[in-house]
């Protein structure tokens, strides 16, 4: 039985601001996760999941189909309510902060201004109507930018970080191809310089070619930015490339968890090992 | 008299009108914010303006002094029609002259002459939601006000100057009514939008078909959302009114029979007042101006 069904004991003192030098070792996390459950009707969707993430640490998703990767995701990107569990966040000035108690004015501003959500698929992470330009610009706008020209250089700036021409600036994403589509919402996310982004996917459906030259920019992204990152995949080439650790789901469960190499190489639950496996024989 | 026989004065029953009024008071309370209403079915069809038609029935008081204008014109159809809906349903004096009346019901413009405090504008609005064409859900852009997230409709101005060179909006141009509010002024020409802010009559928006009133009440700040490096600017004509040489005023280009054209003031009210005044333009000879 998961911690899921049962009461949980809430803490005498329920503070919600949690202390920055607590209990938990050097440096307060920058997200940390404790016992998330979402269930859809009878179907598990993710059961008891709890892990800490850095600043600047990268987290890979990985499991099988339906193992709850994105229903994970979208838990942590309030995307979901959550049946159980708390989610602290360290927001600037104000220490690690019950995302659960945060006002929707606030918890929107997170949204768009330090955190970014990259679809698997472009087209429901983009506006498709409106130009790259407006598509890079529109969380700048957001957050009160109203100078034109700067927009208009910022959203450049950003078309050349992520290794688009910028000659496209007034073009619309939908003539792009599905790999530029992906790097112009990269850089819509990536404008307000967020400290943590999600992925779900964030290569898949792409050519095999289209998908190296993406990590690599992804890669170089992350480091630049000192980005947190949870990235799901199913892809555990993704993960090694990409991620500091990973997190393997099953029916929603987390089975196994560690540094990204030593989970790869030296898998210790079966599940995991078959996992690797079979990656290895494709 | 009391209007139409076997109709209540001014077509509605009271308890609508009453439903109404509260409706409106809430969107004097919260100006810009759109209240939801039960809209009546209306002998007219939605185009006519069944929103402006329902908010006037319910304000309309007997002593009251309506003028109608759709275009700027009392002479259209539309007004012409509204006009005569509510001289047989409420028997109510109707005028031409902007300061003669109490209630002005219009589409498209805000008349020229200043208003006052006696007077109301209710305007008729096909589409109340500024961000629908960027948003088409319901729940989305209700949200959206909630939260005053408002970047979307930059995101709509970004793309006219990225698209024209300009914000090529030029009618229904967005506003931010009392720095809380998004709202759009319904399809006046953005040449109106500085008589919105901080007028001294009581402007009230009806919607029929979408089921929704808002309002701005007298002396509200109303600003045109623009950019810093691209601020908004009203409608300039090189030419002045051909028939009483106004320069102050919103031109229609008009085709006369011969082939030509010309330019003339969209507010016949303000035109005509001009010429009895003696202004003369180059199209017209000096108006008889009886003693
Ligand atoms: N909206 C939903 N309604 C009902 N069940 C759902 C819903 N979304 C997901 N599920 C179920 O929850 C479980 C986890 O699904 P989830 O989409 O999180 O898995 P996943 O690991 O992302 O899978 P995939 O790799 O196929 O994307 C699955 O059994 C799925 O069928
Ligand atoms: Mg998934
Ligand atoms: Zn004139």
């Amino acid at each position: 039985m998961s911690a899921c069904g049962r009461e949980r004991a809430e803490p005498a003192n329920d503070l919600h601001v949690l202390p920055l030098a607590g209990g938990w070792g050097a440096g307060a996390p920058l997200l940390r996760v404790e016992g998330l459950c979402k269930n859809y009707g009878d179907r598990v969707g993710c059961a008891d999941v709890s892990f800490d993430l850095h600043a600047g640490e990268v987290l890979a998703v990985v499991g099988e189909s339906g193992s709850g990767k994105s229903t994970l995701l979208q838990l942590l990107a309030t995307r979901l309510a959550l049946d159980a569990g708390r989610m602290h966040y360290q927001i600037t000035g104000r220490g690690l902060v019950d995302l659960k108690l945060l006002s929707e004015a606030d918890r929107r501003w997170l949204m768009r201004t330090d955190w970014g959500y990259v679809e698997q698929n472009p087209r429901d992470g983009l506006r498709m109507n409106v130009s790259a330009g407006a598509n890079v610009g529109e969380r700048l706008m957001a957050v009160g930018a109203r100078h034109y020209g700067e927009i208009r250089r910022t959203a450049k700036d950003w078309l050349q970080r992520v290794e688009m021409d910028p000659a496209r600036l007034d073009e619309l994403p939908t003539g792009f191809s599905g790999g530029m589509q992906q790097r112009l919402q990269i850089a819509r996310n990536l404008v307000t310089r967020p400290r943590l982004v999600f992925m779900d996917e964030p290569t898949a459906g792409l050519d095999v070619s289209v998908q190296a030259r993406l990590l690599d920019l992804l890669r170089e992204l992350v480091t630049d930015l000192g980005l947190a990152a949870v990235i799901v995949t199913h892809d555990l080439a993704v993960a090694r490339l990409l991620a500091h650790r990973i997190l393997v789901m099953r029916e929603g469960r987390v089975v196994e968890t560690g540094l990204t190499d030593q989970v790869l190489d030296d898998p210790q639950h079966p599940y995991t090992q078959l996992l690797v496996s079979s990656v290895l024989q494709v | 008299m009391n209007g139409l026989p076997g109709y209540n004065f001014a077509y509605l029953d009271e308890q609508t009108k009453r439903m109404i009024r509260r409706a409106l008071l809430k969107a004097v309370a919260i100006p810009g914010y759109q209240v939801p209403f039960g809209s009546r079915e209306m002998p007219l069809p939605y185009g006519w303006g069944t929103g402006g038609i329902q908010v006037t029935a319910s304000i309309l008081g007997r002593k009251d002094v309506l003028k109608v204008i759709d275009q700027g014109s009392d002479d259209t159809t539309n007004a012409v029609n509204i006009r005569r809906f509510f001289n047989r349903t409420a028997d109510v004096a109707t005028t031409d002259r902007t300061e003669e009346a109490t209630i002005i019901q219009t589409r498209h413009r805000i008349p020229e002459k200043p208003l006052n405090e006696n007077q109301i504008l209710v305007f008729q609005v096909p589409l109340p939601e500024p961000m629908t064409r960027l948003e088409p859900h319901e729940a989305v852009t209700r949200k959206l006000h909630a939260l005053a997230d408002y970047g979307l409709m930059h995101v709509k101005l970004y793309e006219d100057i990225a698209r024209y060179g300009h914000i090529a909006t030029t009618y229904d141009y967005p506003v931010l009514v009392n720095g809380r509010y998004l709202m759009a002024p319904s399809p006046i020409p953005k040449f109106d939008n500085p008589k919105l802010h901080m007028s001294p009559a009581l402007q009230l928006f009806g919607a029929g078909r979408e089921k929704r009133v808002y309002a701005i009440p007298p002396w509200t700040r109303v600003e045109s959302l623009d950019f810093e490096d691209h601020p908004f600017s009203i409608q300039r004509w090189q030419q002045v009114c051909a028939l009483c040489d106004a320069d102050d005023s919103f031109l229609d280009e008009v085709v006369l029979d011969g082939g030509g054209r010309m330019f003339v003031c969209s507010d016949s009210d303000y035109c005509r007042t001009r010429q009895a005044a003696g202004h003369t333009g180059t199209e017209n000879t000096p108006m008889e101006v009886s003693a």
